[in-house]
């Protein structure tokens, strides 16, 4: 307890009196009970007597007891027409594309009752869902941000009068000559792109502009100047043996993210795991999993990279050394022997920088980065985008046309880009939800969800995807492509069009069903991409690498705080932000809900005066900042003390801080858009003021570190994976004494054993070598088992319901006693260097669910059996059966098992999805929603397991290998997780339950657990 | 058949007249009769789909067409339609017209003789409706009644009050003291108020008495066996499923697939509604004929069905149908129609009872878990199926000898396989 006096007003400070007496009051005014019961008169007149009374209220009770004896009556509605395609009660699959300006992916979209109700990814197309593609669907039914009817100056208004009025005005503006900007995000869309082109074909005033919030647009540039075609080049880390990573999140959101090539390098059964190396300021994903991570500030980090470019080019160019320089030389050398199979990429959002990487890869002769068939998933351009802003406010442009983009929140200088919208003659928002920008524009038309659309996509050269509506639309909304077809002038809908478009320019010939059926289609050569990937200065070519680097290191002047921005894994650019599923999913790092936050590294909390104390209830607060760069301040930004922070460096999330439109709940963090000069996602030049107060972080973890116990984490350099007797030394096996003998763990036993071998048998599989963090299993879980979202206030007090948690362990200085004692410490200096993570630890991810054990500690506690064990293996949870003992969650040794405290569903109190009607529509009728007082748990996807027997059954064959799998097996593309029936010899889980690197989390507690992981995997052994 | 009438003999005005046509009516019965049968036979064969005879249908009515066209006519017509219309018949193309274009399939097979006992049936007047005065009279459900056991108790009654009444008088004539019927119950009752012992042993009756009633009354709190709402629609299962045979599974298609069994939708009543507008069988539960015939209009009501016009009304918003759920079955319960319909093969009436019989349905099943629960003890798996069975039954074969094992053996009684 702090000595910390606590005062609500100046008032109560100073000692006033009035307050003094107030205090004592429990109400202000004095209850008027006197006025009532002293008045004997009165009470001796009333008519009800006590005893009456008592009767009433009794009387009362048993009526209302008795009628709640007798059942609701329900009513079942069937269909008046029923769609042939669907039966009621099974589930259709439909393959589909996302691709919303921020996040691509094929997709498979579960439907019930014609309802989208899950996302997963279409594996068959290479697919990768990561945790907002995953929630997405839940935003579909964001009634309450979402536009629900086109308006004019915030007054319904129909659809064909908004047409006849804007054609009218562009008309008008047409004929005057005056520029009208279309400012979009990005669209890979080849057919979007086609209308596009047709409509400024019939306005030839319009000029069109790609904005991506958060902006690669350096890349693109540089790819113009070196190779003279605007777009990004494309890696195929699988190819990669050393990975060089300059501040590139590229699990992250970098360039769309490279997570499944990636950890295709990664595999050490196969002989090939590649060599990586990440040299950034911020912990990030990417990071997190490096087999070697250098902290640098964002200056540095310019420094390595030059000094990279003279190491493998042999030029001479002028840079300033930096703490790393030894680690940075080695790097360059492994590179250069790794020649062609070694790749270098940055995540600076500078021309220069990427001009520089560039010449890197040139000058290795990569074959990683591909740079003829490029990517075309960020092409925002932040020299047209300053232009618009630049016109706006001298008013040189006179019309704007908005769509899937939001500027007022994005742009740095919001202010600017308001008042200018304000002067113009005509501003349309056409929009998803009903946001800023919407608010602020003449009209705002609605656009219908990805769900509720047809659409096509080209993220790389030659690979397509194609969306479909998989429900109708909710609200009265249209598609943007119709709304531009329409308005120049072309009478055929979108649909007709997208389909002609591609038997036209993509198919060759191959069927429209049947590719709309799959869902993807790759092209061999030929790019229908006709529209040009705009220009752009051509200037930034003739500049030379020695005068691209000074101009890099002349960016940092003084010695200030460097602030690196990012997206966070949750949130990415905001577009999210009202998603409650991922605003309840923990950071993978901080493993912080609810919030962003200044990452500041150990040594600098110390400096500034910062930390994270602990409280009594277990959460974590934390001191405010305000942050200043180029003369702007973010106030009060909550800080986290961040081990691995580059020294002089701080970090923080774009993506948070949204208002219009988000409901109250979700109304969290601070947005640092504000300070997004340029797109530029390094800003020097910072100052960090220490301010008053505490924030209360929700952060479900709080141990940090593994603290040594290699029961729970076990890992192996990839030179002792291959050299080493996994018994012997990093996977022995726990063996206890009995007879003064050691013998194997299962021949100790309190319990009977029960034989399994017939019928199927489930486990799962976790590679902690391929987990990246990425936390789309989280989400697919929340879809799948109808989790509940708690709240912030909530988690804060250890009650977040996440059936499947990540937790993230650091290592700490100090893993084992002898390390201890060679550092001479002892007894509580010991255990606060365990608890205590290094300043720069190394990270692992551990996806920790029920772990299903066979001989369970919780179901021997339960003193009603509501938890038992099934034959296949898996812990049930009766929840009707369940009284709230809440015994088992405390004998639970993995800390798995959630209580609901409260009702989620439909309780004003927890006000997300579960408590509105269209909200409502995304659980899954095949699970039940529980209900207060209940213990749940991970199933292990139980009425996915008997869906898919009865399947078989009713087909009338075995289930086939691998048919078999739970949410997050199927969510999870980069093959950790691995689910399957060990009674089937030829389901992949079963060698995996066999090999050398299979290991059970706690296993001297005896349990058995169903779910087994695998030792991670580090290549520490250089290349 | 019909209330309408359009040959009435009420207008028939004299005796005469009348026994003119009897006497021309009794000359011909012979041949007329034989040719209205064969009539009747095709014409519920071959035409009954799209024509009846006092309404349109698909195709015009039929009743009394030879009053409208010639033989001939009818007969170039029904052999091939198609034919008559190109020769340029101008009545031809106009009832083609009339009736959306759609044209009448051919029948080149009928003889001449055929088409004209098709004639002839659609001119005969329809039999007299039965006065069905004897059917009326609705009958008593005596199957559960539980009249013999009263009347044996109260026989046991009498015979008491007789052994009662002889000992009083045997009394009587032995000159005791002999107290009315009354007397003796005070009797009794001050002996027992005089026992500690007695009252101790009521008490602990009623105590025990109350204990058992009232456990068995709670436990049946949620258990609705013989719940029977009253429907929107008074739809008869027992007129669908058992008089006119149609399968379960035609109705509630998705039985077979999936979780639920399905209530049908508004256009699979439609399937067979479009030509059935009228009820004409025996009436039920206080419903006329007229009331029911109503009952089938709201599916029209719902779907948007224009019966005069025979076509569905166009920009039409559909009025779903509420029924009201007989069979509830709580959320945390998770129940597979197809499990048991498919896989284990189960007759819709095992849990369900004899719907073939109930007009208004009823749960016939009390679905508590323990009834659930009582049944996968007691059903064996059929382990001969091939498919998913098999290597299961190998496995069990070999390793234990077992060749019969029930749903709870393999597994059926675990929580988690209905409760998630």
């Amino acid at each position: 307890m702090s000595n910390k006096k606590y005062w609500q007003s100046v008032e109560e400070l100073k000692g006033n009196a009035v307050l003094e007496g107030l205090k004592q009051k429990e109400f202000v005014e004095k209850l008027p009970t006197d006025v009532f019961l002293g008045d004997k008169e009165t009470l001796e007149a009333s008519s009800t007597t006590r005893r009456d009374f008592l009767k009433y209220v009794g009387f009362s009770t048993a009526v209302a007891s008795l009628a709640s004896c007798e059942g609701p009556i329900r009513k079942a509605i069937p269909y008046v027409v029923k769609p042939d395609v669907n039966t009621v009660g099974i589930a259709d699959w439909y393959a589909s594309t996302i691709a919303n300006g921020f996040d691509y992916a094929n997709v498979l979209v579960k439907t019930r009752e014609g309802r989208p109700i899950q996302i997963m990814p279409n594996k068959e197309a290479n697919g990768t869902t990561n945790a907002r593609i995953q929630a997405s669907v839940l935003s579909l039914y964001d009634e309450h941000l979402r536009l629900k009817e086109p308006t004019k100056e915030g007054k319904k208004i129909t659809w064909s009068s908004a047409d006849s009025e804007i054609i009218a005005k562009l008309k008008t503006l047409q004929a005057a000559n005056k520029p009208v900007v279309l400012l979009t995000g990005t669209i890979i869309s080849p057919s979007a792109k086609k209308i596009i082109s047709q409509l400024i074909t019939a306005y030839p005033n319009i000029q069109h502009i790609s904005y991506d919030a958060v902006s690669e647009s350096a890349t693109a540039d540089a790819m113009k100047a070196v190779y003279g075609k605007r777009g990004l080049p494309n890696y195929d880390f699988s190819k990669a043996k050393v990975i060089a990573s300059i501040g590139a999140d590229f699990l992250g959101d970098w360039q769309g993210g490279y997570a499944k090539s990636y950890t295709a390098s990664r595999i050490p059964e196969e002989g090939k795991m590649s060599y990586h190396v990440q040299l950034e300021s911020n912990m990030s994903l990417t990071g997190a999993n490096a087999d070697r991570r250098i902290g640098l500030k964002p200056s540095e980090q310019v420094s390595a990279l030059i000094s990279l470019y003279n190491e493998i080019t042999g030029a001479s160019i002028a840079t300033k050394p930096t703490v790393a320089e030894k680690e940075i030389q080695a790097l360059a050398s492994a590179l250069k022997k790794a020649g062609s199979k070694a790749v270098v990429v940055t995540g600076l959002n500078d021309v220069n920088a990427q001009r520089i990487a560039l010449e890197i890869n040139k000058a290795l002769n990569s074959e990683v980065i591909d740079i003829k068939k490029l990517s075309y998933v960020r092409q925002g351009n932040d020299a047209q985008v300053a232009q618009l802003q630049a016109d706006l406010k001298s008013g040189a442009i006179s019309g704007l046309i908005t769509y899937n983009v939001n500027p007022l929140y994005t742009l740095a200088n919001a202010t600017d880009f308001a008042e200018g919208i304000k002067k113009l003659d005509l501003s349309v928002a056409l929009s998803v939800e009903n946001d800023e920008t919407a608010n602020a524009m003449q009209y705002a038309l609605p656009v219908s969800h990805f769900l509720e659309s047809w659409g096509d996509a080209m993220p790389t050269e030659g690979n397509f995807g194609l969306t479909q509506p998989t429900i109708k639309p909710l609200f009265n909304t249209r598609q943007a492509e119709d709304t531009f077809l329409k308005w120049s002038g072309d009478t055929t809908n979108y649909y007709d069009f997208l389909k002609s478009f591609w038997n036209d320019e993509i198919l060759e010939g191959t069927s429209w069903n049947k590719v709309l059926q799959d869902g993807f289609y790759t092209k061999a050569s030929g790019s229908p991409m006709t529209v040009d990937l705009s220009e752009t200065n051509s200037e930034e070519s003739a500049v030379s690498i020695s005068e691209a680097a000074s101009a890099l290191l002349n960016n940092k002047k003084g010695n200030a705080y460097e602030l690196q921005l990012y997206t966070s894994t949750a949130i990415g650019d905001g577009k999210l932000a009202n998603n409650p599923w991922l605003q309840e999913l923990p950071d993978p790092i901080t493993r912080v809900t609810w919030d962003n936050y200044l990452a500041v590294s150990m040594a600098d909390a110390e400096k500034l005066g910062f930390s994270n104390p602990v409280q009594d209830n277990g959460a974590i607060n934390g001191n405010y900042a305000n942050v200043t760069v180029n003369g702007v301040t973010l106030k009060n930004v909550p800080v986290i003390v961040q081990p691995g922070q580059a020294n002089g460096s701080v970090g923080l999330a774009l993506g948070y801080g949204r208002k219009q439109g988000l409901k109250e709940a979700m109304q969290v963090g601070v947005n640092a858009y504000p300070v997004y000069f340029g797109g530029n996602n390094v800003q020097y030049n910072v100052s960090i003021e220490k301010v008053a107060g505490w924030h209360h972080f929700a952060c479900p973890q709080v141990q940090s570190t593994v603290a040594g116990r290699t029961e729970i984490i076990r890992e192996v350099s990839l030179h002792d994976l291959h050299h080493e007797d996994p018994q012997e030394s990093w996977n022995a096996k726990f063996k206890p004494s009995y007879d003064h003998k050691e013998v194997a763990a299962e021949k100790v036993d309190l319990w009977d054993g029960f034989n399994r071998e017939i019928g199927h048998h489930f486990n799962l599989s976790i590679d902690l070598s391929t987990c990246t963090g990425c936390g789309a299993c989280v989400i697919a879980c929340h879809a799948e088992n109808n989790v509940p979202v708690v709240g912030k206030k909530e988690v804060r007090v250890g009650r977040d319901m996440h059936w499947l948690r990540i937790d993230r362990y650091y290592s700490s200085k100090v893993e084992t006693r002898e390390e201890a004692k060679k550092m001479g410490l002892s007894g509580g200096d010991y255990f606060d260097v365990l608890e205590n993570p290094a300043e720069n630890p190394t990270v692992v991810f551990q996806p920790m669910m029920c772990q299903h054990c066979n001989h369970a500690p919780c179901e021997t506690v339960c003193p009603v059996a509501a938890t038992s064990h099934g034959r296949q293996g898996q812990n049930q949870m009766a929840y009707n059966r369940c009284v709230g003992t809440r015994y088992c969650a405390n004998n639970c040794p993995y800390r798995v098992r959630r209580f609901n405290w409260f009702n989620y569903a439909q309780n004003k109190e927890f006000d997300f999805n579960m408590n509105d009607d269209y909200g409502r529509m995304v659980l899954n009728p095949d699970v039940v929603v529980r209900s207060r007082g209940v213990m749940e748990k991970c199933s292990m996807c139980i009425q996915m397991t008997q869906a898919t027997i009865l399947k078989a059954k009713k087909e009338g064959r075995a289930v086939k290998t691998d048919e078999f799998q739970t949410a997050c097996s199927s969510a999870c593309t980069t093959g950790a997780m691995v689910f399957g029936d060990i009674n089937n010899k030829e389901d992949k889980v079963t060698k995996l339950k066999e090999d050398k690197r299979a290991y059970h989390v706690l296993e001297s507690v005896a349990t058995q657990p169903n779910v087994v992981y695998q030792v991670k995997v580090n290549n520490t052994h250089k290349a | 058949m019909n209330s309408v009438k359009k040959h009435s003999l009420q207008t028939r005005t004299t005796i005469l007249t009348f026994f003119v046509s009897l006497f021309f009516f009794i000359f011909s019965i012979n041949t007329f009769a034989q040719d209205v049968a064969h009539g009747k036979k095709l014409f519920k064969g071959n035409c009954a789909a799209c024509h009846k005879l006092d309404k349109k249908s698909v195709g015009p009515a039929l009743g009394g067409v030879a009053e409208r066209r010639t033989a001939e006519w009818l007969r170039a017509w029904v052999k091939d339609n198609g034919a008559l219309r190109k020769t340029g018949d101008a009545d031809a193309n106009a009832i083609f017209k009339e009736f959306g274009s759609s044209p009448m399939p051919a029948f080149p097979t009928f003889s001449d003789e055929d088409i004209d006992a098709i004639i002839a049936y659609t001119s005969a007047k329809p039999a007299a409706p039965k006065q069905a005065a004897g059917a009326v009279a609705v009958k008593e459900d005596v199957k559960n009644s539980s009249w013999p056991m009263y009347l044996l108790l109260g026989a046991l009654g009498v015979l008491l009050l007789m052994v009662f009444s002889l000992f009083q008088q045997l009394k009587g004539i032995r000159g005791e003291t002999s107290y009315s019927l009354g007397g003796y119950l005070n009797k009794i009752w001050e002996a027992f108020l005089a026992n500690g012992f007695l009252k101790f042993l009521a008490v602990i009756f009623f105590l025990l008495a109350s204990a058992f009633f009232g456990f068995g009354a709670l436990a049946n709190i949620g258990v609705d066996t013989g719940y029977q709402p009253i429907q929107e629609i008074a739809f008869s299962h027992k007129v669908h499923a058992g008089d006119n045979k149609i399968d379960c599974q035609y109705c509630h298609s998705s039985a077979k697939h999936s979780k639920t069994s399905g209530i049908p939708s508004a256009n699979v009543c439609m399937n067979c509604h479009k030509n059935i507008s009228e009820y004409t069988g025996e009436p039920f539960g206080g419903h006329s004929k007229e009331d029911l015939t109503k009952e089938i209009a709201k599916i029209y009501v719902a779907t948007g069905w224009d019966a005069d016009n025979f076509k569905y009304k166009e920009n039409f918003v559909p009025k779903p149908i509420k029924w009201t759920r007989v069979h509830n079955l709580p959320d945390f319960a998770y129940y597979n129609h197809s499990q048991h319909v498919t896989v284990a093969g189960l007759k819709c009436q095992k849990c369900h009872g004899p719907v073939e019989e109930m007009h208004e349905v009823y749960q016939f099943s009390p679905l508590t878990m323990g009834w659930c629960i009582n049944c996968h003890r007691e059903t064996e798996v059929d382990l001969t199926k091939e498919g998913y069975y098999k290597k299961i039954h190998e496995q069990l074969a070999q390793k234990y000898g077992v060749e019969k094992v029930t749903i709870a053996q393999l597994g059926g009684m675990e929580c988690g396989k209905c409760h998630y």
